[in-house]
């Protein structure tokens, strides 16, 4: 990469991945200019997206997805508790997101990621007012037992678009979802079938108490899509070099039935007027459909 | 079609606000910020020399610490913190002051509903009390979405908890313009309708989330109008001083 001559036009001799370290700004304008990406997307298609069910034999649901190369793996572990006694008949989700060092060079060993928490606090949210989930059906006996699900979800690639990808992981790791099987002993506690030792010769007399509420059914399945807004385009599903240099971020969460979950933008230097956010809300529902088929997929087998 | 409030207000009717800045003597700017119960108190420091990491000297950098009024910082917190932190980035004018750090310390007086909105505009009375300089102001209100449909503004804690969704959306000031034509237009909008910063709770339809837009940017120009009274009435003060 030898320097240019001064005296030429820096951008028709300059190699292009030195443009592209310089000026980022005015690479990826050229680029949007020509309704086009440097990852040959057009500006409102995400990228690829995988989705693998239960690659954690340890967990009682997970799953892997992955939106082009930002990857999230989700692991969902239950346990019984006492429930609250302002709702006795109610179960709990405890949803945490891991951005450990291995994830991006922005994140340093020892010192939590300032956006963990964040992520995390948004998706608690948007699963818990979705309604997807029916806290009623992780009672076991009312005011006794219940289920606790603890959620986790580590991000092993941040390249952009977190959150959507960390929802979708989410969302697949509870279709995974297989309750285990418990049953009440004579003390009056939970304990879990698991044809091991005593509890095995003992099993034949108990009845289990969740023999027929082994899934959960999901309803209202929540989709997410980033989009950032720059001047006047709009670019679906960012990677994290389009996020650190045009700021303006916006996560639309629609449901199913293309009810808003969450419009979410945390300032920037554009302003989001009303047509913006109908294209956004336009990119989401489009995507929906494609996440809802790449879910629907994942069923039959 | 008038739905009763816990104390008395029409849906779209704020709760009195009040505003004093420049109370704490050693912060280089601070205000405290209260509509009806809930009251927050800002203050700022800055800009000081060197940045944090990771963010770009060429920009003036800002760090926003949420202090709530008991115990620790949790999650909520460090969310607001960092919702407050992009929307100050975006109001202020960040190539003034390259290379520098301004503190905003927002400590939580009162909670008594609407209170993001509450400390983004506190943080904005004490930016302007420290003379930090700003592309516009930013004006915060909470749309709340009834069990009935109707849209009510400035919920009340009691109010918050009952309603099925609810919004906390940032728009930039109301200018006063000389011009007869007004405020200069973005695609076919005043630039005063564009929403710095939006986030929200619960499930509502994409239309009610309009209709919630629509009501807070009306409601934004009083409390616009009040932003402009406060700050002229302050300077009076100081001139005579």
């Amino acid at each position: 990469m030898g320097l240019p001559d001064s005296t030429q036009d820096l951008s028709s001799e300059m190699d292009v991945d030195a443009f592209r370290r310089i000026f980022p700004l005015r690479f990826f304008e050229r680029h949007l200019s020509e309704s086009l990406r440097p990852d040959a997307r057009p500006l409102g298609k995400a990228r690829d997206t995988i989705v693998n069910l239960g690659l954690v034999s340890t967990a009682d649901g997970s799953a892997l997805a992955k939106i082009g190369s930002t990857t999230m793996l989700a692991a969902i572990r239950m346990e019984v508790m006492t429930p609250s006694t302002d709702s006795p008949d109610e179960g709990c989700i405890a949803i945490e997101f891991h951005m450990p060092p291995i994830c991006s060079p922005t994140v340093r060993p020892g010192r939590p990621a300032e956006a963990a928490p964040v992520i995390s606090k948004r998706l608690s949210d948007t699963i818990l007012s979705s309604g997807m989930i029916d806290l009623k059906e992780l009672c076991l006996v009312s005011g006794k037992a219940a289920w606790m699900s603890y959620l986790d979800i580590y991000c092993l690639d941040a390249d952009g678009s977190l959150f959507d990808a960390a929802l979708l992981s989410a969302v697949a790791a509870f279709s995974n979802l297989k309750i285990p099987v418990v049953a009440l002993n004579d003390n009056g506690r939970i304990v879990a079938i698991n044809g091991e030792g005593e509890e095995e010769s003992n099993a034949s007399k108990k009845e289990a108490v969740n023999k027929e509420k082994r899934k959960l059914t999901l309803k209202n399945v929540p989709s997410s899509l980033t989009c950032i807004l720059h001047k006047s385009y709009i670019l679906a599903d960012p990677t994290a070099e389009e996020e650190s240099i045009m700021d303006t971020l916006v996560t639309v969460v629609l449901d199913s039935s293309d009810q808003m979950v969450s419009f979410y933008k945390s300032g920037g230097n554009v302003l989001a007027y009303s047509s913006a956010i109908k294209s956004c809300v336009e990119l989401a529902k489009k995507r929906g459909k494609e996440l809802k088929q790449i879910l629907g997929e994942m069923d039959i087998d | 079609m008038e739905i009763d409030r816990e104390d008395g207000r029409k849906p779209n009717q704020l709760r009195p606000l009040a505003c004093s800045r420049n109370i704490l003597n050693r912060p280089h700017g601070s205000a405290s910020w209260s509509q009806g119960d809930t009251k927050v108190l800002a203050a700022v420091y800055g800009p000081k020399a060197g940045i944090k990491k990771n963010e770009n000297p060429e920009k003036a950098c800002f760090e926003v610490i949420w202090k709530p009024k008991s115990g620790q910082i949790g999650k909520a917190e460090k969310e607001y913190e960092m919702i407050l932190k992009r929307t100050i980035q975006s109001i202020c004018v960040l190539t003034v002051n390259p290379n520098t750090t301004t503190s905003v310390i927002i400590q939580v007086v009162h909670d008594d509903g609407s209170l993001l909105p509450c400390a983004v505009n506190a943080a904005c009375a004490a930016l302007v009390d420290a003379g930090i300089p700003m592309k516009h102001l930013a004006v915060a209100i909470c749309c709340c979405l009834a069990d009935n449909g109707s849209i009510v503004l400035d919920p009340s804690k009691l109010e918050e908890k009952k309603m099925t969704a609810l919004a906390y959306l940032v728009f930039p000031n109301t200018t006063l313009s000389v011009l007869p034509e007004g405020s200069s237009l973005v695609e076919g909008e005043p630039v005063e309708d564009g929403i710095i910063t939006s986030v929200t709770y619960g499930v509502m339809s994409v239309d009610d989330y309009f209709l919630c837009v629509e009501n807070g940017r009306a409601a934004t120009a009083s409390l616009s109008a009040f932003f402009r009274k406060n700050f002229q009435q302050s300077q009076k003060v100081s001139f005579k001083a």
